[in-house]
């Protein structure tokens, strides 16, 4: 008894050091999930040809809309079914995933670094820089981003790159509407007083002192961006100044099903379905990273 | 070289601080805010100026232009001889490794994602202390020199209690060992007995580095506690400033009679006994104040000719200076 006393005592249990690992992984299920499943969509996107069983751009008229297998009809050859030019939808939504994903990622990046750069200049510097930038973000946000798009599209031709500079031109004002009313508020702050008392330059405030306190409703309004912008691909798409047709993208695939929806809904489900995992994993990463960042909430 | 009195760490001439009130959509301007009207004192080397008064009387405001939070509207602040009243932006950030400040809310005033060590340290590298392992050692030093252990420097501020947060405050304003410190109401915040324990603190330090403190607060026994001399401020404007025993004992002006027959006295038969000075009305608006001496409306001396024009602070001896035309000399 005694020894087995002594011996907790001089040598703590590794138990002591942090909680279990079970427990730890169900304290962190939201950061888990979510980082499971976009883990392994990007994993589908990156090694797409490698997963699909089909070419997704291969037309089969014989094969025209296929249930998916577990209904009357439908072939295990064909898993989600096939669309009404025969296309395997599994292999398209495979496909689909890099297009879909790489489009919101990088336009979200774009957006977000602009619209903050622009808040923060505009919501700390205040004045003139201020009343300018202001009018810019209200002229961007006027515009009819449709006829932006298709201005593009005309201008430059339709495709990946060009769906890119229209979302990222027609979506980095509200970035810098939000980001301009965080600053302002951390401007008032006495620890922004402090930092200038101690003569630190406006750049480092700017840095040191405004962004790290912005960074939470960015991050909010960065997750739930990703499903917004999948459909503005996707409307684009289906308004021909998208990525151009015989290449998937979830949107695009989503657009192609609602002519058929009656008969074959499979054709937009499963593309459906895929834009709601990413969103829902997006806005739980989101939640459970904002959480982490904040010193307020992290557990002592 | 322009220096008046070489014992003068800093000297305020004649600041004025006016707030434009601006109206409907041009903005066009309908008055202003004297927060600030025509405030003039020094403060020695390792001294300590109490400065008083009711809220909105301008006192965080003068604080705040001593430390060029704003650029007041006129007068000048000599620090050390130079006037930073209108140096550009560049020059004075330069100059501010001079003034150090602790505010009132002392969790408001450390920016909660920063580390304890970053908090103190910035100061130091933003004046040019580059070098790790140097800025470590001062942080370090300043940890212990305000009373708070080492190993907590890589908390951030909601892990610390209040005291220890203002005591965090404090490190960082001692950081670039500055002539002046601006304690604007420090200690307000705080349970009395931290209020204690930083005000010992304040105290020890400026014995042991040979601080000089402008002390704002509205605590008229915290003030008294602290400071060598003791200005009172109402409407923005001094209206009374002696030694700190002096303006106790003996104060000579209707309003800072009335403060201090406002301090409650501990013992219950002393404090039954005394005849109190309550003030009438409300303090006017600092955007349309009365004319002539500011409390007219509410002191109990006044005369007619009190509204007609306001008295300018003069010495009744000893340094003792007021500004009421019904005291005499």
């Amino acid at each position: 008894m005694l020894s087995v006393v002594a011996d907790t005592v001089t040598n703590p249990s590794p138990k002591t050091s942090g909680p279990p690992r079970k427990g730890r992984f169900f304290k962190n299920i939201w950061f888990f999930i979510p980082a499971i499943v976009l883990t392994l969509l990007v994993l589908t996107a990156i090694f797409a040809p490698l997963l699909a069983p089909y070419d997704p751009i291969k037309v089969s008229m014989r094969e025209k809309l296929l249930p998916p297998f577990f209904m009357e009809g439908g072939t295990t050859k064909h898993l989600l079914g096939t669309d009404k030019l025969g296309r395997d939808i599994l292999s398209r939504a495979i496909f689909g995933a890099r297009i879909s994903l790489s489009v919101s990622l990088i336009v979200i990046a774009i957006t977000a670094s602009i619209g903050t750069v622009l808040g923060i200049s505009a919501g700390y510097l205040g004045g003139r820089t201020e009343a300018f930038l202001m009018r810019v973000t209200d002229v961007s946000m006027a515009f009819p981003g449709l006829l932006l798009a298709m201005l593009l599209s005309v201008s430059i031709g339709p495709g990946f790159w060009t769906v890119i500079l229209a979302l990222s031109i027609l979506g980095w004002a509200p970035y810098a509407r939000l980001i301009r009313g965080e600053a302002l508020r951390v401007r008032g702050s006495d620890f922004v007083a402090q930092a200038r008392v101690n003569g630190a330059s406006p750049m480092r405030i700017m840095l040191k002192h405004v962004f790290p306190n912005v960074l939470n409703p960015l991050i909010v309004v960065m997750t739930l961006a990703v499903g917004f912008i999948i459909l503005a691909e996707a409307a684009m798409s289906y308004l021909g100044i998208g990525v151009p047709p015989p290449e998937p993208s979830w949107g695009s695939m989503v657009a192609d099903g609602r002519s058929e929806i009656d008969r074959a809904w499979w054709i937009s489900l499963f593309p459906g379905i895929a834009i709601g995992l990413v969103v829902l994993s997006g806005n739980f990463l989101g939640d459970w990273i904002r959480d982490k960042l904040d010193p307020r909430l992290r557990q002592v | 070289m322009n220096q008046e009195n070489p014992g003068n760490v800093i000297e305020i001439k004649n600041l004025r601080m006016y707030f434009p009130i601006t109206r409907g959509l041009l903005r066009r301007r309908v008055g202003e805010i004297k927060a600030v009207d025509d405030v003039s004192f020094a403060i020695k080397k390792n001294e300590t100026l109490g400065l008083v008064g009711e809220s909105g009387c301008g006192k965080t405001t003068t604080g705040r232009c001593i430390l060029r939070l704003y650029k007041p509207t006129a007068g000048e602040i000599r620090f050390n001889g130079t006037d930073i009243s209108g140096m550009n932006e560049n020059r004075l950030r330069l100059f501010r490794s001079n003034m150090g400040a602790i505010f009132q809310d002392p969790y408001g005033s450390l920016n909660p994602r920063q580390t304890a060590r970053t908090i103190v340290g910035m100061p130091l590298i933003v004046h040019g202390m580059n070098d790790k392992r140097q800025q470590n050692n001062r942080v370090e030093e300043l940890f212990k020199l305000v009373g708070l252990d080492a190993s907590m420097m890589t908390r951030v501020p909601h892990e610390f209690s209040g005291g220890q947060r203002q005591r965090l405050g404090i490190a960082r304003a001692l950081a670039c060992q500055p002539a002046l410190i601006i304690c604007d109401e420090p200690v307000s915040a705080l349970d009395v007995s931290i209020q204690a324990q930083i005000i010992n603190l304040l105290e020890e330090l400026q014995e042991k580095l040979g601080l000089t403190y402008l002390f704002i607060a509205h605590d008229l026994s915290v003030v008294q506690h602290i400071s060598n001399r003791v200005a009172v401020m109402y409407l923005g404007r001094i209206i009374e400033i002696a030694n700190s025993r002096e303006l106790y004992e003996n104060p000579l002006h209707p309003y800072t009679k009335a403060l201090l027959s406002a301090v409650p006295v501990p013992n219950p038969v002393i404090e039954r006994k005394r005849t109190r000075t309550v003030l009438k009305g409300e303090v006017p608006s600092p955007a349309a104040p009365p004319p002539g001496c500011h409390f007219n409306p509410r002191c109990n001396l006044a005369t007619p000719d009190c509204a007609e024009s306001s008295p300018e602070l003069r010495d009744t001896g000893n340094g003792h200076q007021v500004a009421c035309f019904k005291v005499q000399a």
